[in-house]
């Protein structure tokens, strides 16, 4: 990464960080929430953004992650931070075990195959056999952990630094694997699969890990977000989760980390914009938006940015170039 | 001598006006001498914005209040958001209402779970979770949470008055029910299971379930009729319900049909259902309903029906919702009115637990609002009623307080 | 075996709706190549337009045949419109716009209509003549699905357009160069899913009641059926539909109890890809490197 970029970076986290001691305590967990969905968003554009597996049900993963997070903490009395690593562990088999089967399905059925993934994920969740465990239909309220060694924080303003520091180490991780080998094989495999394998890329092995690993994301994002809410029930988890996840990609930019923030940005706020807007039809004004974006972004934010920054830099370089040279042919 | 006289005159007079005028103003956050700020959240979107037409009833109500002058002397604020029954949504949406836009209480939050997502909190705040909407049995528990109160008929209670009548009238019952597999089901079904106590585990023969994104309970009708169930409780929502009383009839099938009071409109449910298919159908009241004959004369539904053409026109008058949405606002209405000035959160819901055989006029008559310290259900009563083909005809009497 | 019996058709009747939609999907997706995820909802529009017609005085042919014409129109003129704009963007963000539609066409339809059910009725005798167990317009509305089935097929086989419209959708430069109008063969197979969406509406509404959330679990099932009997196989698509309708009812009856049906529906219907990726009936694909 460039020095410039670098620095920006910097300068991101830096304000990431002093936010809390500006702004009230409902905007803090509201941040919370964004940094909640920036993972989330991450894991699935790892699997649809960057492999081309499309996935239309991974709120099925953060629900597991959630309910995790849930059983452990209220049923066995884990401490918050440690349901972390194992919600994830459990993600990780689930995603792997559900994308070996869907090694056979392209496209439009592995959609399907996902799709159902999410539609039934609930029916589960709700099941009577299960209720010792997922509390059934009404759920369950887990605690809001407070700040740990007496730092003179709230428990809110401490949640959000918790999500940001697991966010943080989680997006450096994603850009760590998306940029070596294995990025570059998932890339592979989505743009010309056939000719991936030709190379030798073990195209089983690097789908069925890209779905372990997203599923991974994800369910980390879910665990975190059941802190943040301290509640969950079946009802939290439907169709529409994973609906929304997938406009979230795709508005904040497929195959693009920063792309997770936007995207987290838009599905956390445009909602109540909506809903400010009118009371009679908010979901007609969301879509009316969603429409908007992508007409006048089909590559996203993180696209649409990519090509503003490209155009500035062009013209720094055009401009810069003194009248009367030889101009190379272009 | 005289100069002085008139402020001491001035002085006493005020000192001996009416206690309420006199009393202390005081205010909590949301309370002011110009308004009181009330926040609601509803599903406006999602799978449940049928409900959604509460929120605007609620909001047509005060917006007539407020025409007519206000509740003494204050204008209500009422804020809505939309929440699309997703509880983390919910969370945010109250946090909201409560931390930026500083309202005075929330009233009539829609849905189990959401109310459940954000119960702990608004007790942990001491902000009154107000007459929610919804018929859970969990909201009435003033010693563990005593800033939540229900408000309509619970669905438990329900559910054991038609075991109740079962085990009286037709002891030797096979009952068949047919649930929605969510809390509101679920809960209803605990309410039957209770009431028959013991025999339950004899008298049940089935209970088969539907998620709401099936598209009809035709199955399901069929597995109870094949079970040999002659009595059927039908616990669904208004589509289900239609649907389930038309096959059930189309098939042959004639047991001792109790309906959920969730599906007892007859524009909504029975009409679409066929009358003709629907008699005999026995259920619960406690609302008047606008489409039935038995109210057509009604002084109350008529002006329930001026107030929605005047404040909510695109709204629809055959909705029982909109009845149900009129009469909670009223209550709340009354609540307000006793407080006078004193409008602290404590104040609000000391007064709300003292309502005293309150009734409003779209209350079917008997039905009173009754709470206390001990008592935070405000509606137990209800009647039983049976479907002659035209109207519901009631019988029996005003059962529960 | 009586009880089965009767599960087994009911599950014909629920199928026979499944299959109905499920030849939109396939027709959209024979013009297109993109499932479109708002022809359910857009199904359920036409068939409030159907409604407020009838509501209107019109009788019931008039009202449907005009209603069928309408879907057209909205079809084209939504793809000329709204799909035009993205035709070159990203597969997925087509996708968004989708759900975009989806979500528009049900909240405003909510917002006009309110949520209360309403009653549509049947062009069929009210009295059962299939026996009890099924209505006259289950079967009647099965005969319509299956008439539907065979003009498409016809359409696909044997025409020139539909010709067109298949190798516009599969191949859009090389159909450009033998001088086909891709940008209209898109508009019409629109058009015509539309239409087809609009005829499955006023078949489904008799029996599930009209409400504008009448088709989002309908649309679930159509997909899995269509894709289980092949996407691009009108045929298939319908003996999907009816697959899924039996194996819902059976599953739910006999099997594993409704809470679970869906989920093991889906499951089987997964496992049935897993094992022929294309479905029954589809056509396998062979991808040239």
């Amino acid at each position: 990464m460039s020095r410039k970029a670098l620095i920006g970076l910097a300068v991101l986290i830096l304000a990431a960080c002093a936010l809390p001691f500006f702004v009230s305590n409902y905007r803090t967990f509201q941040f919370t929430l964004v940094l909640v969905y920036a993972v989330a968003l991450l894991g699935l554009n790892m699997l649809t953004g960057y492999n081309g597996q499309i996935s239309l049900g991974h709120g099925a993963f953060y629900a597991v992650g959630a309910y995790c997070t849930a059983i452990l903490m209220d049923r066995f009395g884990v401490p918050y931070w440690a349901t972390l690593p194992i919600a994830g562990a459990v993600c990780l088999g689930a995603g792997f075990l559900f994308g070996l089967p869907a090694l056979r399905l392209e496209g439009l059925y592995l959609a399907l195959a996902t799709f159902a993934l999410g539609v039934s994920l609930p029916q589960l969740l709700k099941y009577d056999r299960l209720e010792k465990w997922t509390g059934g239909v009404q759920g369950i309220v887990i605690n809001k952990p407070d700040p740990p060694f007496g730092l003179p924080l709230n428990a809110d303003q401490w949640l959000y630094f918790f999500t940001l520091a697991v966010a943080i180490l989680m997006f450096v991780l994603a850009w760590n694997l998306l940029r070596g080998r294995v990025g570059r094989a998932m890339a592979a495999i989505r743009d010309q699969h056939v000719a991936a394998e030709a190379m030798g890329v073990d195209s089983a092995m690097v789908k069925s890990l890209t779905f372990g690993v997203s599923a991974l994301y994800t369910g980390v994002a879910g665990s975190l977000g059941a802190i943040a809410v301290q509640f969950v029930a079946p009802d939290s988890f439907n169709i529409f989760l994973s609906i929304v996840f997938l406009v979230g990609i795709v508005v904040g930019g497929l195959a693009s980390i920063s792309g997770a923030v936007y995207g987290a940005l838009f599905i956390q706020f445009v909602p109540n914009i909506a809903d400010e807007i009118s009371k009679a039809a908010p979901w007609a004004i969301f879509g009316v938006f969603l429409i908007v974006f992508v007409y006048l972004m089909p590559m996203g934010v993180a696209g649409a940015i990519r090509m503003l920054l490209a155009y500035l830099a062009r013209r720094g370089q055009n401009s810069s170039v003194p009248a009367g040279s030889a101009r190379p042919s272009s | 001598m005289k100069p002085k006289l008139v402020p001491i005159a001035a002085l006493l007079a005020a000192a001996l006006a009416s206690p309420a005028a006199l009393a202390q103003k005081k205010y909590d956050p949301g309370a002011s001498d110009t308004e009181i700020r009330i926040g609601n959240t509803n599903p406006y979107s999602g799978p449940a914005s049928a409900y959604g037409t509460i929120g605007k009833t609620i909001a047509a109500y005060f917006k007539m209040v407020n025409e007519a002058g206000g509740i003494n002397g204050r204008k209500v604020n009422f804020i809505t958001y939309d929440d699309s029954y997703s509880p983390p949504k919910t969370v945010e949406m109250a946090r909201k209402l409560v931390e930026q836009d500083e309202v005075l209480m929330l009233f009539q939050t829609l849905g189990t779970p959401p109310n459940t997502a954000i119960h702990k909190y608004m007790n942990s705040k001491k902000v009154p979770q107000s007459f929610v909407a919804t018929g859970a049995t969990k909201w009435n528990d003033p010693r563990n949470f005593p800033w939540t109160i229900g408000w309509q008929p619970n669905y438990q209670t329900e559910g054991q008055i038609y075991a109740q009548y079962i085990l009286k009238h037709k002891p030797d019952a096979k009952i068949g029910i047919l649930y929605q597999n969510d809390d509101y089901g679920k809960d209803y079904l605990k309410g039957m299971h209770d009431g028959l106590g013991a025999k339950a585990k004899t008298m049940i023969v089935k209970e088969v379930s539907y998620e709401v994104s099936d598209p009809t309970v035709d199955s399901q009708i069929v597995q109870l009729q094949a079970s040999g169930a002659d009595t059927f409780f039908n616990v669904t929502t208004p589509k289900f319900a239609a649907q389930a009383i038309r096959k059930a009839y189309d098939i042959g099938w004639k047991p001792l049909h109790f309906l959920n009071n969730v599906s007892v409109s007859i524009a909504t449910v029975l009409q679409p259902a066929g009358l003709e298919k629907s008699v005999g159908l026995i259920s619960t009241a406690y609302l008047k309903d606008p489409t039935d004959k038995e109210w057509a004369n009604d002084a109350a539904v008529k002006k329930w029906e001026a107030f929605m053409k005047k404040y909510y026109p695109e709204g629809s008058l055959i909705d029982p919702s909109n009845v149900y949405a009129y009469t909670v606002a009223s209550t709340l209405h009354q609540v307000l009115k006793q407080a006078g000035n004193n409008l602290t959160r404590d104040n609000i819901m000391k007064q709300a637990a003292s309502l005293k055989g309150f009734a409003v006029d779209t209350l079917i008559p008997g039905i009173k609002i009754n709470t206390a310290q001990n008592d935070f259900a405000p509606i137990e009563s209800v009647q039983l009623m049976r479907f002659g083909g035209t109207s519901w005809v009631r019988f029996g009497e005003v059962m529960g307080r | 075996m009586d009880a089965f019996l009767h599960q087994v058709i009911a599950g014909l009747a629920t199928g026979g709706i499944y299959a109905s939609l499920a030849l939109a999907l396939v027709m959209i997706y024979q013009a297109t190549h993109l499932v479109n995820f708002a022809q359910g909802e857009m199904a359920m529009f036409s068939t409030y337009m159907a409604w407020t017609l009838i509501n209107a005085g019109m009788p019931y042919w008039p009202a449907f045949l005009l209603t069928v014409a309408f879907s057209f129109v909205l079809g084209v003129l939504i793809e000329r419109i709204i799909i035009r704009p993205v035709e070159n963007a990203p597969v997925l963000a087509v996708v968004v716009v989708f759900i975009a539609l989806l979500v528009i066409l049900n909240s405003v339809t909510g917002w006009i209509y309110t949520y209360t059910i309403k009653t549509f009725p049947s062009p069929f005798p009210a009295e059962p003549i299939f026996g009890k167990y099924v209505t006259s317009h289950g079967g009647g509305a099965i005969g319509v699905t299956l008439v539907v089935l065979l003009l498409l097929y016809a359409f696909f086989r044997f025409t020139t357009l539909g010709l067109a419209m298949r190798a516009a959708a599969q191949n859009p430069e090389s159909a450009r160069l033998v001088g086909i109008r891709v940008g209209w063969m898109l508009a019409l197979g629109w058009g015509l899913a539309a239409a087809i969406g609009g005829v499955a509406g006023m078949m489904i509404a008799p029996i599930v009641y009209l409400d504008p959330n009448m088709m989002g679990g309908i649309l679930l099932y159509a997909f899995a059926a269509a894709l289980v009997g092949g996407i691009d196989n009108p045929g298939g698509a319908v003996f999907g539909g009816f697959l899924v309708g039996v194996l819902e009812n059976v599953l739910g009856a006999f099997v594993i109890g409704n809470e679970l049906k869906l989920a093991v529906a889906l499951a089987l219907i997964i496992g049935v890809l897993v094992v022929r990726p294309s479905g029954f009936f589809g056509k396998v694909l062979v991808t040239r490197v």
